[in-house]
């Protein structure tokens, strides 16, 4: 069979986290009862006049300056007309030739090889109601009629389905570090269409585009992908030629499905929408927005090594949400080593999250309560199982401060040397073969000396300092010298 | 140059149903109408920038603050079927 090799573009749709809708103030929020957020300008009622979002059209500008775009200082707003239930203006508000973006691009990393990804357009539209299906009827829903939307296109760029993934992973990422969007795909907050073509590796000529929608998870794309791949490259060697249509993504089965409905030539119209004046956009509100965009994902990862040693590994982990890297940061405000803080945000920390389904948010452990966590053990107040066994998982279920915590269960670990020492010797009287058994080289013996005085302090001894005192006071008292 | 293939096509896309005689019918006024637009060709518009806008206005927007929305009630009273608090429409086949 020869060798074909993929071409393909994402389509994404991201939904701004604006107060309220784009052209309307009906209240931009998810999960309300059908048809509680909505008003004349969404509903499409007649004589209704849209009025744009401010701070949706800066959350674009925004977005179109953090992926490299091109903003240009004219843009302006079009209809887009086409018929279906869920649009009851039957046109969409849309951006056609003048985009408020054009020419960026993305950085991607797939097996340690970083690659940029051009974004050929970002414009900014309305989203239509939703449809829920019903028998004999559909119900329409227009509480997401008029919802901000930004449409981002990429580049026939992307050549494989882990490039498609890592492609909205890092596009995902940048939206949340500019927090313009939720980016929740469960919520549909975040969508994604695909488009594939194959060609014969080596050939610079593209094949015939198949759409793919439906597809509701980064996985699930690149599993969309990867079967498209081998269903066009099957019928390809069998010079069977490849159909231009637009398939679904079966999930459950996990094959791609032509859509029955006739494939009719859209002829959408386009054309300025007069209810809506063309924006503009001054080199100064430009450069303003520019100099005030957050650090960038990879930039905070290159700081969070230089700045305070981590692994390249644990800085990408931290980094991988934003409101993860802000809590790792307001630790070590709050007086945590970076390196331990490091440790316990990317290990006990995550996983408790992610145990009990919680988000960064919503955790009840606070940075300066984890700050005093880790303060406890670095001072030998708390012996680190106690930390990571009974301290953590309080602080973390309830969000009371780990000092009173170690106070009420009476777990402060004794650290004190003339105490150590009175135990050590005690433990020496106590176990009078051990002596013996040192002399005679049994080293292993002097366990048995840890164990008493670990007894004899119910635990809370310093494991550390208990170890210390015996071999010095073994030496000193004795005349034992024992090493490690 | 507008046909009765075109009449159809306009037709289809307008959502509205012409027989072959409304087809034919339609021909010479949108034939009319497309020539008398077509006069703007006698003008040299290659020096004049495209318009976008017939007002001299730009950035018209407002603040991102929410106000109350229609109830329920009142965004549906103009439906001619509704039901669960959404407008009842033919069922949509994808
Ligand atoms: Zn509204």
């Amino acid at each position: 069979m020869p060798d074909f090799a993929p071409v393909i573009g994402l389509e994404v749709h991201v939904q701004l986290n604006t107060a309220t809708k784009m052209f309307c103030a009906c209240p931009n929020r998810f999960g309300d009862p059908p048809n509680t957020n909505v008003c004349p300008v969404c509903l499409g009622l007649p004589g209704a006049l849209p009025v744009p979002n401010a701070a949706a059209i800066e959350a674009a500008v925004k977005a179109a300056l953090y992926l490299n775009c091109s903003v240009s200082s004219f843009s302006k707003f079009d209809r887009k007309n086409y018929f279906y239930p869920d649009l009851p203006k039957a046109y969409q508000i849309s951006q056609y030739d003048l985009p408020i973006g054009t020419r960026g691009s993305l950085e991607i990393e797939v097996s340690g090889t970083t690659r940029r990804i051009g974004i050929t357009r970002i414009h900014l539209e309305e989203d239509a109601g939703k449809l829920v299906h019903a028998p004999g009827a559909s119900l329409v829903d227009l509480n997401r009629a008029g919802t901000p939307l930004l449409e981002i296109v990429s580049a026939p760029e992307i050549f494989s389905p882990e490039e498609a993934y890592a492609y909205l992973s890092s596009l995902r990422l940048l939206m949340l570090y500019l927090g313009i969007s939720n980016c929740n795909m469960e919520e549909g907050s975040l969508r994604c269409d695909a488009n594939i073509s194959l060609r014969p590796a080596g050939s610079s000529t593209l094949g015939t585009k198949v759409e793919i929608k439906n597809l509701n998870s980064f996985k699930g794309v690149q599993k969309a992908l990867a079967f498209e791949i081998k269903r066009q490259s099957s019928l390809l060697a069998t010079g069977t030629p490849i159909v231009q249509e637009t398939r679904l993504y079966d999930a459950a089965t996990d094959k791609t499905l032509s859509m029955r409905s006739k494939e009719e030539a859209h002829d959408y119209r386009y054309f300025p929408d007069p209810d809506l004046v063309p924006m503009t956009f001054s080199p100064e509100y430009l450069a303003r927005l520019r100099d005030n965009l957050p650090e960038t994902p990879q930039h905070r990862a290159q700081r969070f090594v230089s700045a305070f040693g981590l692994s390249q590994y644990d800085a990408t982990v931290l980094t991988s949400d934003p409101a993860l890297a802000s809590y790792f940061e307001d630790t070590i405000a709050a007086g945590a080593s970076p390196k331990l803080a490091a440790n316990w945000i990317a290990n006990n920390l995550l996983s408790a999250l992610h145990q009990t389904s919680t988000s960064i948010g919503a955790c009840k452990i606070r940075p300066p309560q984890l700050a005093a966590l880790i303060n406890l053990v670095e001072t030998g107040t708390l012996s680190s199982t106690s930390a990571k066994t009974v301290v953590f998982p309080a602080v973390f279920e309830k969000g009371i401060d780990p000092n009173a915590v170690v106070a009420e269960m009476g777990l402060a670990q004794v650290s004190d040397t003339t105490q150590i020492d009175q135990w050590v010797v005690d433990a020496i009287r106590a176990n009078p073969d051990v002596l013996d058994s040192l002399r005679k080289g049994k080293v292993k013996a002097v366990a048995k000396l840890v164990g008493s005085v670990m007894q004899m302090s119910r635990g809370k001894a310093n494991a550390a300092l208990v170890s210390q005192r015996i071999a010095a006071i073994l030496k000193d008292m004795h005349g034992i010298e024992i090493s490690g | 140059m507008i046909t009765p293939e075109t009449v159809a096509y306009l037709a289809r896309l307008a959502r509205i149903e012409l027989n072959e005689t409304d087809l034919a019918r339609f021909v010479p006024p949108l034939q009319e109408i497309l020539a008398y637009v077509a006069k703007l060709n006698e003008l040299d518009t290659s020096q004049v920038e495209p318009t976008a806008h017939v007002l001299p206005l730009t950035n018209v927007s407002r603040s991102d603050d929410p106000l109350p929305s229609l109830s329920n009630a009142a965004a549906l009273q103009s439906a001619p079927c509704t039901d669960e608090g959404c407008f009842l429409v033919p069922p949509v086949i994808e």
